[in-house]
């Protein structure tokens, strides 16, 4: 099922191009650079990993592509245009599912509908599929508050995808998950990315989880972050949990670890 | 794919079971028995104690002393208690229709949250009972000075949960709100709102008893009419057991406003929004 509204282009995906960014958090203490020199490009319709030990900026990016932090310094393209402000047409998945408890799981995954104000009966439909894809038929009608971690988070990711988003970005959506729901969660984020291609950036501290996924790896420094080196990921997609397996991807995971470790990371 | 779920979402499923039993009606209501039967406890036992130490009805009147002054003076005890009531539910809804506003105010208005909301929060070191004396000298000795007193013991509550609740928005959510395109008005109305909605009830709550306690209080200092009076009254005239029946009917009223809120909160609310204890409310006397 596609949106009536928009064109096939962006119904693969668009292009995320991010150029020169500086990022400087002001506040009353000490400056905090977060982010230093960032340029990256993820094609339309890739999917793309954001790697780096923890506190090195990869929410910051996320944000910032989202539009939602505003560069120190630099810029944001998305499809070839500049963001000025919020960008209003990715599925953010943030850190925290950040549901709302006091609405019910239909409810938390219709709120993109409503606030854009789409077909409602078109969204409905769309809803029920997609919460029926990640194993949520039947939980509709609960509160948040009734589910599992992984439920919720499968929640969230049902409701960054309604409205059928050109891009995705995924702060560690499944990083606070026990391994089992994890890798569950891995394997169904990749058929739902395989069966309707969008441009997914995906930032995560999860070597495997990053080289499973993604076509390209972007790995970061430590604070401020930087770009440390990009591995592009030759495996076919989609991926199915058997390539842990693979020697290649062995031979991945443990070049992006030796990485780490010569920049004292691990 | 529903019939292989991850054993998670199982305990999720079952713990969550048992968080709707105690939130339904079913659990409140056997809540509530238990309450009650413990209340019917303790006055037994005090029927039982007055009687069997001989206590004078003049220090403690027994239960069966009260009813009856009670039932005495019913006719007066309804008029008078009518009085009392519409100055303390006249308090409470303007302190309601004043409150929640001003707190949504302050919350939106740099200059108010700087200067007014620091000024009402010093204020409340101010015993407002004191206040009482004042209001009748400005006010003279109809309702309108009870009126007010019950206000300004009640609007403060009020106040301070709904600045409480509507800064409590996590910052995420209105990210979240904003990359969706949601306009202020819409963040406001879908998002900081309902989440303001346990404090400013448990802030309703708390005035709810305050109002009476303000309309009392006027009473105290100036009337010719009401509860209060009344009880000035049954003072002087040394009748105890009226003046304990007073004090039940004080109560009845209290919990009265006090259930009528609690039943607007379970029409109006998603049981996540219900809140289930007073403890967020702030406020003085
Ligand atoms: N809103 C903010 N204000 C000030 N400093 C921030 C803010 N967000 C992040 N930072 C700082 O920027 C750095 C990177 O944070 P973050 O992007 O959350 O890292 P990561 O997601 O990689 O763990 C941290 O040092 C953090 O303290
Ligand atoms: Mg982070």
């Amino acid at each position: 099922m596609m949106e009536p509204i928009r064109d096939a282009a962006a119904a693969r995906g668009l292009p995320i191009t991010v150029c020169g960014i500086d990022m400087v958090f002001g506040g009353r203490g000490t400056p905090v650079q977060a982010l230093a020199a960032v340029s990256l490009e993820i094609a339309a319709g890739s999917f793309c990993s954001i790697l780096g030990p923890s506190g090195c900026g990869k929410s910051t990016l996320m944000m910032l592509v989202a539009g939602l932090y505003r560069p120190t310094e630099g810029h944001i393209a998305i499809g070839g245009k500049r963001l000025d402000g919020c960008y209003t047409d990715a599925g953010i998945v943030f850190q925290t599912d950040v549901l709302l408890p006091w609405l019910s799981v239909l409810d938390n995954v219709l709120m993109p509908a409503r606030v854009k104000r789409l077909d409602m009966a078109w969204a409905r439909s769309r809803a029920g599929d997609l919460l029926g894809q990640v194993g949520l038929s039947g939980f509709e009608a609960r509160y948040p508050g009734e589910l599992s971690g992984g439920m919720r988070q499968r929640v969230a990711i049902c409701r960054a995808l309604l409205s059928d988003p050109p891009i995705l970005l995924m702060d560690e959506p499944f990083g606070a998950l026990d391994a089992l729901t994890r890798e569950k969660m891995q394997t169904d984020l990749n058929r739902i990315w395989a069966d309707d291609v969008k441009t997914v950036m995906l930032i995560t501290h999860d070597i495997e989880e990053a080289v499973l996924l993604s076509d390209e790896v972007i790995v970061m420094s430590p604070r401020p972050g930087r770009i440390l080196q990009r591995f592009p990921i030759a495996l076919s997609q989609p991926r199915s949990p058997e390539i842990r397996r693979n020697p290649a991807f062995h031979h991945i995971v443990d070049e992006i670890r030796d990485l780490f470790r010569a920049t004292g990371v691990l | 794919m529903a019939q292989r779920q991850a054993p998670s979402d199982l305990t999720a499923a079952a713990s969550a079971r048992a968080g709707r039993r105690r939130l339904s009606i079913v659990g409140q209501l056997w809540d509530g028995l238990l309450i009650a039967g413990a209340f019917v406890g303790l006055i037994v036992l005090w029927q039982i104690a007055t009687t069997a130490f001989a206590i004078p009805s003049y220090i403690l009147p027994s239960p069966l002393e009260i009813i009856a002054a009670i039932a005495g003076d019913w006719l007066r005890l309804l008029q008078n208690a009518l009085v009392t009531f519409g100055e303390a539910a006249a308090g409470f809804a303007i302190s309601i229709v004043v409150g929640i506003p001003l707190g949504v105010l302050i919350i939106y208005s740099k200059w108010l949250q700087r200067i007014l909301y620091p000024l009402l929060v010093a204020s409340q070191s101010i015993p407002k009972v004191a206040l009482a004396p004042i209001f009748v000298v400005w006010f003279g000795f109809g309702p309108l000075p009870k009126v007010l007193i019950a206000f300004s013991i009640a609007f403060f509550a009020i106040v301070v949960n709904t600045v409480v609740g509507l800064s409590r928005t996590p910052p995420e959510m209105i990210h979240l709100m904003r990359s969706l395109g949601a306009r202020p008005m819409q963040i406001f109305f879908r998002v900081r709102v309902p989440m303001a909605m346990p404090y400013i009830f448990a802030g309703i709550k708390i005035s709810a008893a305050f109002s009476v306690v303000g309309a009392i209080v006027g009473e105290f200092i100036a009337a010719s009419s009401g509860l209060g009076y009344l009880q000035l009254v049954a003072d002087n005239n040394f009748q105890i057991p009226l003046l304990f029946g007073i004090l039940v009917l004080l109560s009845v009223m209290g919990a009265v406003l006090y259930y009528i809120v609690v039943l607007i909160e379970w029409i109006a609310l998603p049981p996540p929004l219900r809140s289930t204890d007073t403890g967020q409310g702030h406020g003085t006397l």
